[in-house]
């Protein structure tokens, strides 16, 4: 059990953990309201689509690729769900299904365009953001869908713990999170994830069916994504056409606070929670604070620096 | 020397596996202080919905305020002069009756996941108020039904919700009005003469946008698809985008000779592209919003006319709402008219318009 926490975090995950703690800290001194269990679980429901997107964008990266895709490919999701149940009439849980299933088709496809034309992860997704995006708006007809059924909003519901009303979204989130995070340590499958993120020649010359895993990787993704837009409708009440737009740069935002490294092979899915939370923690504390939204943005970017930075020296002291 | 660093990297190694558990401790301690300070505040409400948990957040936080009164202002985006000069008045007014202003807004326009973030966390700061404009008009109601079940008194600024009484008032121009006003200033401008329309329009599916094109066509007396109509674009209503729909629409008709635009910079980027064309001086642009470079626009003549909005208005009016239900419990309702102004290079007879220096002492931006 200790191994196992140690495994997962590492010096890379620790450092965003020291960050998110100091800066809890930090706000709680600033407003009373801030270290209130309301307003924690708030923020974790606020972190929830980007930080589920995340998970996929996380094993997108540790295989050294990149999903530029996701938050277009999750607004379609949305959309086919919110629309197949409300203007279609399918009973919720096809409509559900139905969502995620074109989720994991885009997932299907980029995978297949990186292995088999060989071309960058940047490209292809950057293709295939565009492809979403469009459809998203032709299948809406620019139009949000409303008046959504129980069954597709039941992730918006709450329960108690004590005082603090949390939502079961949340909960399926942090499950998402050890799942992935379990699969990732524990299983030969996501050895072979790190093993192809750190040397992809290596890891096919020991046997590792590269193309294969990574096909499977950008489904997984996918599917993931459209999970995040289950959560996405489900908080919101509405299928948004909008919705998504920057949630891409996000969830990248999410991975790159979480010590997960750009080039691959390096990181942990932990470490992508605790990132997503720290954006979440910041721009509620300094919401709380009365502090321009602007400033959320400077420093969220400075944040990003910071943390390659420290990636970048934890490398090369490992050299 | 040897030994020395195998037992550094010991310690080293039995610090790296002893941290995540300190870290727990502090997270889960965090936790429970967390839940303890819940527990001093007032009883919450049975959560059922996924509303409860602003809900209860806002029943808290108004239960343990009791100072200063903390009044919201939400806008599609930070960095739009409109909502810059908004924000302005919101803050001026907020000082001089000695409540707090919190403010936000979104990403882009049209982003509604960042407004429901920002009424959420606003709630969670026992704001009394919120004023809102919406990204997505429709979107955003079932988290402005969450603020209002919780108290909290929401008044949209600018744009109405879909429906309007979601909200519980609405502060605005009459974009209708605004639109109608340019439209009866090109007929009279036009007289007789015919006219060969482009209309550089904002996005669909924007009430603000249907709104100002169907009160242009009201006001120049035609309907919708009406021959005289050659071109029509959307613009977002950004200068770079207006100035491409114009350039695209002389493609299609380079005979075109009057030009309606959603707002000023998208007026001015039309202006760009008839000015390349060398058919700036055989062309009308007519226009709404009323900022000052839209004003300056004017007096320069690239634009003919526009319809002055009054953003601060809409700020100052919202803030003392906010204050009077903070005060008195009482609440507004219904639409209240910020009103809207036509101002014109040339006055035409026959329709009422003021000069350009009323336009400048008036404008915002």
């Amino acid at each position: 059990m200790r191994e196992m926490f140690a495994g997962s975090l590492n010096v890379s995950t620790l450092g965003p953990l020291l960050a998110l703690i100091i800066a809890s800290i930090f706000f709680a001194t600033q407003s009373p309201r801030f270290l209130t269990g309301t307003n924690l679980s708030l923020v974790v429901q606020q972190v929830m689509v980007v930080g589920t997107l995340a998970i996929g964008q996380t094993i997108v990266i540790l295989t050294a690729g990149i999903d530029l895709s996701n938050g277009a490919v999750m607004a379609f999701g949305t959309i086919v769900m919110t629309r197949f149940a409300v203007d279609f009439g399918f009973p919720p849980i096809v409509a559900i299904v139905a969502g995620l299933a074109v989720c994991a088709l885009f997932g299907v496809l980029n995978g297949t365009l990186v292995t088999s034309l060989q071309l960058p992860p940047f490209i292809v997704t950057l293709g295939t953001l565009n492809i979403a995006f469009a459809m998203t708006h032709i299948f809406s007809g620019e139009k949000t869908v409303s008046n959504l059924p129980d069954i597709l909003i039941f992730f918006g519901n709450t329960f108690k713990i004590g005082e603090t009303a949390i939502t079961y979204g949340t909960v399926l989130m942090v499950l998402l999170f050890l799942v992935t995070w379990f699969i990732l340590r524990q299983t030969a499958v996501g050895r072979h994830v790190y093993a192809l993120g750190n040397n992809a020649e290596a890891a096919r010359l020991t046997g590792i069916n590269t193309r294969r895993l990574l096909v499977i990787v950008y489904s997984v993704a996918g599917l993931v994504y459209g999970i995040a837009g289950m959560l996405l409708v489900a908080r919101t009440e509405v299928g948004d056409p909008q919705a998504g737009q920057t949630d891409n740069l996000d969830s990248i935002t999410a991975v790159v606070l979480g010590g997960t490294s750009l080039f691959g092979g390096r990181g942990s899915v932990i470490g992508t929670l605790v990132g997503a939370l720290i954006v979440g923690i910041f721009r509620n504390g300094l919401q709380l604070m009365g502090v321009l939204a602007i400033y959320q943005v400077l420093i969220t970017g400075v944040l990003v620096i910071l943390a390659v930075a420290v990636d970048q020296l934890a490398r090369r002291r490992q050299k | 020397m040897l030994l020395g660093k195998v037992s550094g990297s010991n310690r080293r190694s039995k610090i790296r596996r002893s941290w995540p558990v300190l870290v727990l401790v502090v997270l889960v301690g965090q936790i429970f202080l967390a839940a303890c300070g819940d527990n001093t505040a007032t009883p919450v409400p049975a959560a059922t919905t996924a509303g409860a948990a602003t809900a209860a957040g806002a029943t808290t936080a108004a239960g343990a305020s009791g100072g200063q009164v903390i009044v919201g202002l939400i806008t599609k985006t930070e960095t739009n002069p409109f909502f810059v000069k908004m924000r302005e008045g919101a803050q001026k007014e907020a000082d001089a009756k000695g409540v707090k202003l919190l403010t936000a807004a979104g990403k882009f326009d049209g982003d509604n996941a960042s407004q429901v973030t920002a009424i959420e966390n606003m709630i969670t700061a026992g704001a009394k108020g919120i004023l809102l404009v919406p990204s997505d008009t429709k979107a955003i109601v079932p988290t402005v039904q969450k603020a209002r079940a919780a108290g909290v008194l929401v008044i949209t600024l600018d744009t109405p919700l879909d429906p309007q009484d979601a909200a519980d008032a609405l502060f605005a121009t009459d974009n209708l009005k605004a639109g109608v006003l340019i439209g009866q200033y090109a007929k009279a401008a036009f007289g007789t003469k015919a006219a060969k329309i482009a209309m550089m329009d904002l996005n669909p599916g924007i009430t603000v946008g249907d709104l100002r094109h169907n009160g242009f066509l009201q006001g120049f007396g035609i309907k919708e698809g009406d021959a005289s109509i050659v071109c029509a674009q959307y613009t977002a209503g950004d200068q770079a985008k207006g100035q491409t729909a114009m350039e695209t629409c002389l493609q299609k008709d380079p005979g075109i000779n009057l030009v309606y635009t959603i707002n000023e910079p998208a007026a001015l980027g039309a202006y760009t592209a008839l000015k390349a064309a060398g058919k700036d001086k055989d062309v009308t642009i007519v226009s709404v919003d009323g900022g000052c470079t839209g004003v300056q626009g004017v007096v320069d003549g690239k634009i003919a006319a526009t319809s002055q909005q009054y953003p601060l208005k809409m700020a100052v009016q919202g803030v003392d709402a906010v204050v009077d239900y903070a005060k008195n419990g009482k609440k507004v309702s219904g639409y209240t008219d910020t009103g809207v102004t036509l101002i014109a290079g040339k006055a035409v007879t026959g329709i009422d318009s003021k000069d350009v220096q009323f336009g400048k002492d008036n404008c915002w931006g």
